[in-house]
């Protein structure tokens, strides 16, 4: 099980206290000019990296409020958690 | 050599010391026909089909690490073909009537086991859900029916059937003909037939870059052990396919997620069949050496770390403690985690990519070891042909911009 740090609790709790939320930063693209590749890969594709991983969390039991999270999927190791509308911490 | 009555008496009367190794250790030639990255059961496959059903022998399989050692010797073996969708039927069943002759076919005994399958559903959705699936399949000619709690529990002694407990059985959709057969036999089996045929297997050998020409389409590829030319390219690993497949600059809809699974220690045979229980993400039989198998659940999050989190074991233990009391005082031996490539409509991805000459067959998520020989068969018509079988058609990566999924989210859920 992690420990996760809220950024706006300013606790490290457990996971079960959280829900996942899937790859963060992606950007809804206007769907009456997208093209269908476009769409498409907003919708289904996603990096699925093996390393640092910027995903969300929802802090579903606590505060209730979603924010970003920098995960190294290797070793599941939480590298950073940050607020919504915070950039992604540069690469380590 | 081949195996029969004759070569196993004969190698009884002479203590077991003049059995070859299964298939040649071969080493990297500089190039190949076709190439296959991943030496598990469906990368293994499909080298034996590609060799003996259309004839291209001269192929290598790359593994990087044991072969069998990934999802292959990982999952809970469980084979069954009872999916909702026609194009899910099809490749399903194709599947199954290959698994019923495998051992004859390949001369070596993966022990398919077809002892029945039971789906056990705990409310009325899940219950509208199967028989919905069990008239689908009836339809489609797959095998499969409903049976009600006191049946269920005919066919499986010791299930808990009693209404009173936290997920009542309602009643089961059983196949029969489902059932279970080794997964180590099965990587073997499809090694040894295929290196017989000719087909390089070369192990420890990791593929660090795909090479591509001024076309841009495939021309080799760059292992730990040299760099190999190549214009035909199959990535054949599962979870590690966004990777692969990100070396020559592919994306897919693919998240890779770990999924758990446990053994108990031995017992005499208390469990004929499978049962599974989509709803609290557990399923269990008996293998042949008497541990009770368990299949678990996913974490939550992406991740290649091969392990899971404890309480996703702990949730479905629960569960199978209330469903089977009789598990409640066994010790569980061992606990591990494989990881499964799992796409937006639990349907695999088989055919083209965007790059000329790369090939995929990923995607199958928690339920790929099932598909073993039918997914090799087809994924080596693709790329003999480099067109797709009518079989693996629908199953293309296009359908994720055309829209014609084939959502198999009850059918496939988490438990195979």
């Amino acid at each position: 099980m992690l420990l996760i740090r809220c950024p706006y609790c300013e606790m490290a709790r457990p996971e079960a206290e959280f829900k996942y939320g899937g790859e963060a930063h992606l950007t809804r693209p206007d769907p009456n000019v997208a093209s269908d590749a476009q769409w498409t890969d907003y919708l289904y594709f996603r990096a699925n990296p093996k390393g640092e991983h910027g995903e969300r969390w929802r802090h579903a039991v606590g505060c209730g409020r979603f924010f970003n999270c920098l995960r190294d999927t290797a070793s599941d190791r939480i590298l950073a958690t940050y607020k919504i509308g915070e950039p992604r911490p540069a690469a380590r | 050599m081949k195996f029969s009555f004759a070569s196993l008496a004969r190698q009884a009367l002479t203590g077991h010391q003049g059995w070859a190794p299964q298939w040649r250790s071969a080493d990297l030639k500089p190039a190949y026909d076709v190439v296959i990255v991943g030496g598990g059961g469906h990368g293994l496959a499909t080298a034996y089909y590609l060799a003996k059903a259309y004839g291209v022998t001269n192929v290598a399989v790359l593994e990087k690490s044991w072969l069998g050692g990934g999802n292959t010797g990982r999952n809970t073996t469980i084979v069954r073909s009872n999916y909702l969708w026609e194009a899910s039927e099809g490749i399903y069943a194709h599947a199954h009537e290959l698994w019923k002759t495998l051992a004859e076919t390949l001369n070596y005994n993966v022990m398919f086991s077809p002892r029945g399958v039971l789906q056990l559903a705990h409310n009325r959705h899940e219950e509208a859900a199967l028989k919905r699936q069990i008239h689908a399949n009836r339809l489609a000619g797959v095998e499969g029916e409903w049976v009600t709690p006191e049946q269920a529990k005919a066919f499986c002694p010791i299930l808990n059937v009693d209404p009173g407990i936290r997920y009542p059985v309602r009643g089961a959709a059983l196949q029969r003909t489902g059932g279970t057969a080794r997964h180590d036999a099965v990587a073997w089996g499809f090694a040894r037939a295929a290196s017989g045929l000719g087909v390089d297997i070369v192990e420890n050998c990791e593929v660090v870059a795909i090479r591509r020409d001024a076309a841009g389409a495939v021309s080799g590829v760059e292992t730990t052990r040299g760099a190999i030319a190549t214009k035909t390219l199959g990535i054949v690993v599962a979870g590690h396919s966004s990777v692969v497949a990100g070396m020559a600059g592919v994306r897919l809809p693919i998240e890779s997620y770990p999924l758990q699974a446990l053994v108990s220690e031995p017992l005499k045979p208390v469990m004929s069949c499978v049962a599974m229980s989509n709803a609290v993400h557990a399923y269990m039989s008996q293998s042949d050496k008497g541990e009770l198998v368990i299949g678990a659940g996913t974490d939550a999050y992406v991740s290649y770390s091969q392990t899971g989190g404890l309480h996703i074991a702990a949730a479905t233990l629960e569960a199978i403690c209330e469903l089977f009391p009789i598990a409640s005082r066994l010790r569980m031996m061992r606990n591990w985690g494989g990881i499964v490539d799992t796409t937006p409509d639990r349907s695999p991805i088989i055919g083209k990519t965007p790059v000329p000459g790369l090939f995929v067959n990923c995607g199958w998520g928690t339920g790929g070891y099932k598909a073993t020989p039918g997914s090799g068969n087809l994924f080596a018509h693709q790329l003999a042909t480099g067109e797709p079988h009518p079989i693996a058609a629908p199953f293309a990566l296009d359908r994720f911009r055309s829209g014609a999924l084939v959502n198999e989210a009850t059918a496939a859920a988490v438990a195979h």
